[in-house]
This record gives C-alpha cells, structure tokens and sequence, in this order.
C-alpha cells in the first residue's frame, strides 16, 4: 500500500498511464466537488429567497415597521429591492471574494462571526471524533469476531440505543448526574467566569492555555470540554460500531481470510494485518459522512450547554431570520461536508489501488 | 433415524370425489397431470421474524404507543394543558411522572404527546416515501438525463445537515406543526430517492426483466408487476428505520421551538421545558423517555427487517 500508482517493475509507458489516471480522477473529483459547492450556493440562495418570511419585518422594530422610509432604506441596504438573479450575482461575487455579508443580528461580518464561532465547535467535535473512531472501531471489530454470542447482542442492542436517544435530551441527563448530583463538573460555557481567557491564537481554549502555559485554564477549559464531548462520542460511537462490525464481519467471510486461517496463521495475526486493514476502508468513508453528522448534532448540544459554537450561531440566525447568517453557516457546512468527502474519495484511492485504476 | 419415503400429497377431493375445478396449488396441478408454471420470482419473505424476542418486545412497543395514541383522552388522568398552583410536584401517587412548572401532569402529557408525535412521524415517513420514491424510480427507471438530474439535486441536499436545513426551513416559513412536517419532508426524501432508485437499478440489470421484455411485456407493464414490488422491500425497510428518525428530528425541532406551538404537549417541547430546571429532573426525564422507547422499537423492528427483507444483510450484518 504505497501512494504511488501501481508501477513496480513495469514499463515507463505504462507507469504514465498510472499517473494519467491519477490525474484524471483527482481532477475529476475536483471539479464534482466545485459544481456541488456551486448548487450549494444556489440551493441556500433560493431557501432564503423562496421563504414567506421578511427579513424586515424580522429584524426590524413595531414603530420602524410602521415607518415605509425606514423599511424602504432597510431593503435598499440589503439588496432586498433587487430582481432576483441580480440579487444572486452580487451574491455570488461577494462570496468568491470572501465576502459572506453582515450578519444583521451581531452587526459583523459573517466571515468573521464564522472564524470566532467555528474554533470552538471544532474544539468539541474533533475530540470526540477522534474517541468515536478509536472506539467505533474496537468495539466493532470485537462484535465481528465474537458474531451472535452474547458480547456481540450487547453490542447490538447497546448501539441501537444509543441511535434512538436524543442528543438534547442526553446531554440534560449528563448534565443532571454529573453537574447537579456529583458536582463534578461545570454546568456549561467553555471556561469558569472567573478565569481571564487566554491570549486567542487558534480560538480553541485549550490550545491557547497551553501555549500560553496557563496549564491551570487549560485544565478548567478541559473539564468544560468534558460533557459536551461524552454527548457527541456517545453518539457518534453507536453509528461507527455498527458499521465497523458489519464491514468487519464482510471481511471475515472473505476466503483470504480463511486461507490464512488454514495455513495455520495465529488469529491475533489475522485479525491485525488482514481482518483490519480490509475492513478498515469503508470505515474511513462512513467516518466522513459520521463528522458531517457530529457537526449538525452539535446544533442541538451546544444549545444545552451554552457552548459559543456554530451551531448557536446557526439557531440564532434561523430563528431571527438572519439571512446572510444563513447562507453563511449553510455554505460554510456544505463546504466542510464536501471537503470531508473530497478528502475521504482521494484517501480511497490512496488506501485502495483498485478505486485508482477503474 | 427413520426413512420414511415421501410421498406426494393425496389429491383433495370433495365429499363426492370429484377432482376441484379451477386452480389449485402447484403440487396437486402436478398431481392432477396439469401444466405448472414456473413461479414469479420469490420476494424475500418475513417469516419466522417472529422468533426473535427483541421484535417481539419492540412490536408490543409499538402497538402499545398506537393504542395510547387512540385512547389517550381516555387513559390519561388529568387534561394534559390544564394548569394548577401545584407547580414542580415531585413524581407520587397523584402525579405519577409529576408536574411540571405550570403544574400540568408529566404524564397526562406524556401520553397525550404519543398523539402528536406518532401520527406526524407516519405523514412525514408517507410524505418523503411519496415524493422520493417516486424520483427514485424515474431516476433507477428512465436513467440518461432524468436520473442525472435527480441524482445531482439528491447530492445537493445530501451537502447540507439535515437538522441544519430543516432549522432554516422551518424557521423562514415560520414556527407550526405544518411547517415542521414540511420541512422534514423536505429534508428527508432524498435519502428515498437513493434507495428506491438503487433498487430498481439492480431490478433493471437482472436476467428475468430481460426475458419479460423479451416476451413482449411492455415497460408500463413491467414497471408495474416486476419493477415496483420488486422495490417493496427495501421501502419497507426504509420507512421503518426512518419512522424513529422522523420522530427524533421532530423531538429535535420542537426542542428548539420550531414545531407544535405551546402548550402542545410534544415530547421534544417538553424536554425544553424541563431544561430550565435540572433539578426538576421528572419533568423532561419522562418525555426522553418516551421518544427514547419509541425510536428504539422502530430501530429494532426496522433492523430485523433488513435482515430478512436485504439479501446484503442476510446474514445480520447489519
């Protein structure tokens, strides 16, 4: 498994067709990717265009409403009085220079409300992803091995449930045990009111208290980081386990696999260089699509433990119809998904020699 | 060990004798000499789904929330929107799951949320199956530009997070029951689409469509005997799993205040309500509870019948 394309000792002709093809699907793969991010901008353009709902009449007060020139000058500024695929070409062009409008309930610009909110959900999800694999994948492959014994229904049922719950109503129950009955940990935010955050570099706390050595803020950052980190590993764990199990148990039904077991290969050893690493590759694809959805459940957990993320900002500007909010936060996450998915497919054809070739 | 030779079945006759007239099953046709066809491919059956005690458990789940959504006004004990000073009672004999901070009993309205929750769950489910699956078989059906287009547009709202999309919808269109549906319709046929749509590809490549259009079956026709039922299947399957995530993401919205508008007592709502005092821990408990008991049977039945209904999972690789 090398990154280079399938050449060994073979012609030059033909280690050039190995690379034309590489190429080909990288570019391929690129330019999918830029014509979704294209419809993307297109599809949030049209929600907020096609909803009954005023912006006006949303951001503005009673008495402003009851004045035409303030509504008036209000749309003007907005843009609002403008056909519509002119409306979408400003907005279009703006986007492409970075210009993601204001938002017109914090009076920023959205970009920069984006780079403030989206470090501290970043701070959340990606621990938690990163516990959800290493988990998903043990647990899984323990189910696979141990198939229709009693580990393997625990697992089954275990993950089931955790599927059905309510993220919003788990991260409350948390909450409950280890904030309100042991005491143990804060009820919420990203630090305690008395600490002075530390000098933002990256906008994630902890990152910043350790690199201004402020290990005391650190540690208080880390047991905020605690709760709402259990609540999305809890989550995304259940999604992953399944899918490993039942990738790994493809694997083991494979005939390789028992060749190696016929040719007397110890099971430590087949379940480590054959079992895993085959199984492994569709794992890496449903982890992409499994921190797209890590990234929507932060929506409802950072709302319960007040946690100043995207998915705040993304509550408060629907609720408030906050439209360039909208299409901010909107293209802001389809870019991440379909980054995540671009990465994934390329990862594949990296992992996967076959995927490159065909 | 016994060798007990197999015999063919006695041919039934009536009292007097006669032979039956008309059709018959195909071993007494064999018997009787008649002309047997072969049959119509076997679509995957779901018997014997019944031994296993987790559907068992999940299937009682289920029936009885139906039935407390039917008869709520009758088996609840108190009006679920009725208010009294008796605020934050802690769960007794009176108020078994408590009440909550206008002092409505929890479980009055508990119950009362199984008629919002379970019906609204089914027209999104019926909702989203409608609209994608009929894309979905234009797409797998016609191929060429239709399902390119199709597809395209599935790829658009699959790059955007369900709950993200359905917040912004149902927030422009305004907070309501109706507008909540909507938006999840919305948000959720797409994944219909591709379901139905790989199904009827796999139908469409197989041998026996092939031999039907030879024998001059037209494509209305085998649309309709071999294309759709074939595509049953794997709908069912579908519609059961996402029975349970309709219910969490209607949970979900109302959470944030953009489903029923109060004091409808939805599970979701009541949740959000209980999170304004964790120390009154019955009051959104109870609510979790329930939509916790519901999505899991839903997931249970809805994994069993993959197992038996999705040749891929025949073997519980689920």
């Amino acid at each position: 498994m090398t990154t280079t394309p399938p050449s060994g000792g073979a012609p030059a002709r033909d280690r050039w067709r190995g690379v034309t093809h590489a190429a080909r699907y990288i570019s391929r793969r690129i330019a999918i990717t830029l014509t979704l991010l294209l419809g993307v901008t297109v599809m949030t353009f049209l929600i907020v265009q096609a909803v009954p709902g005023d912006a006006a009449s949303a951001n503005l007060s009673e008495t402003a409403l009851n004045d035409p020139e303030v509504v008036a000058a209000y749309r003007a500024k907005w843009g609002l009085d403008q056909p519509l695929p002119v409306q979408y070409w400003v907005y279009l062009t703006n986007v492409l220079q970075g210009d993601l409008g204001i938002s017109q309930q914090t009076g920023r610009s959205v970009l920069g409300d984006l780079l403030t909110y989206v470090p501290a959900t970043l701070e959340i999800a990606l621990p938690s992803m990163l516990l959800a694999v290493v988990i998903g994948t043990a647990v899984g492959l323990y189910a696979a091995v141990h198939h229709d014994r009693t580990g393997d229904q625990v697992v089954r049922v275990g993950t089931l449930v955790g599927l059905s719950t309510p993220s919003f109503w788990l991260s409350l129950v948390v909450l409950y045990v280890f904030f309100y009955l042991l005491g143990v940990s804060p009820s919420g935010g990203r630090l305690s009111t008395w600490i002075v955050p530390p000098e933002r570099v990256t906008g994630m706390t902890t990152v910043d208290a350790a690199l201004a050595g402020r290990w005391d803020v650190w540690w208080d950052a880390v047991q905020h980081l605690a709760l709402p980190v259990l609540v999305l590993t809890t989550l995304t764990v259940a999604v992953l386990t399944r899918f490993v199990r039942s990738a790994m148990l493809e694997v083991l039904d494979a005939d390789y696999i028992r060749a190696a077991r016929a040719k007397g290969l110890p099971e430590r050893t087949i379940l480590r260089r054959h079992v895993l690493r085959a199984g492994l590759v569709p794992v890496i694809t449903v982890s992409g699509l499994a921190f797209a959805s890590l990234l929507s459940g932060t929506v409802l957990v950072e709302q319960i433990f007040g946690w100043p993320g995207v998915g705040q900002y993304a509550y408060r500007a629907a609720s408030g119809l906050d439209m360039p909010a909208i299409m901010g936060v909107s293209l802001f996450v389809a870019l991440v998904y379909t980054a995540v998915n671009l990465g994934v497919d390329l990862l594949y054809g990296v992992i996967d020699p076959r995927i490159r070739v065909s | 060990m016994s060798f007990e030779v197999q015999r063919p079945a006695p041919v039934p006759t009536d009292a007097s004798g006669d032979v039956p007239e008309g059709p018959v099953d195909r071993r007494t046709a064999r018997a009787l000499g008649r002309r047997t066809w072969p049959q119509r491919l076997r679509v995957p059956s779901v018997h014997g789904i019944w031994r296993q005690p987790a559907v068992v458990v999940a299937l009682v789940i289920v029936v009885g929330w139906l039935a407390v959504a039917a008869f709520a006004t009758l088996i609840a004990p108190a009006d679920p929107i009725a208010q009294s000073p008796d605020v934050y009672a802690a769960p007794s004999a009176a108020h078994p799951f408590g009440t909550d901070e206008l002092g409505r009993d929890v479980l009055s309205r508990v119950l009362h949320g199984a008629r919002l929750s379970l019906p609204l769950a089914f027209v999104i489910v019926l909702g989203s199956l409608a609209v994608g699956g009929l894309l979905g078989l234009v797409a797998g059906y016609l191929g060429r530009v239709a399902d390119e287009v199709i597809m395209r547009v599935t790829d658009l709202f699959f790059a955007f997070p369900q709950i993200i999309l359905a917040m912004a919808v149902s927030a422009a269109f305004g907070p309501s029951t109706r507008n909540a549906v909507l938006a999840l319709i919305l948000v959720s046929w797409p994944t219909y689409t591709r379901v139905i749509r790989s199904a009827v590809l796999s139908i469409r490549g197989s041998d026996y469509l092939a031999a039907s259009r030879m024998l001059g079956v037209g494509p209305v026709t085998a649309l309709r005997r071999d294309v759709v039922p074939n595509s049953v299947g794997p709908a069912v399957v579908l519609a059961t799993l996402e029975l349970g995530n309709a219910v969490l993401m209607l949970a979900a919205l109302s959470f944030l205040g953009l489903g029923p508008r109060p004091p409808a007592p939805e599970w979701g709502a009541m949740i959000a309500g209980g999170s304004r005092d964790l120390s009154m821990w019955w009051v959104s408990v109870f609510p979790g509870l329930a939509i916790l008991t519901v999505v899991l049977a839903f997931n249970v039945l809805g994994d069993a019948l993959r197992d038996r209904l999705d040749p891929r999972h025949a073997k519980g690789l689920s």
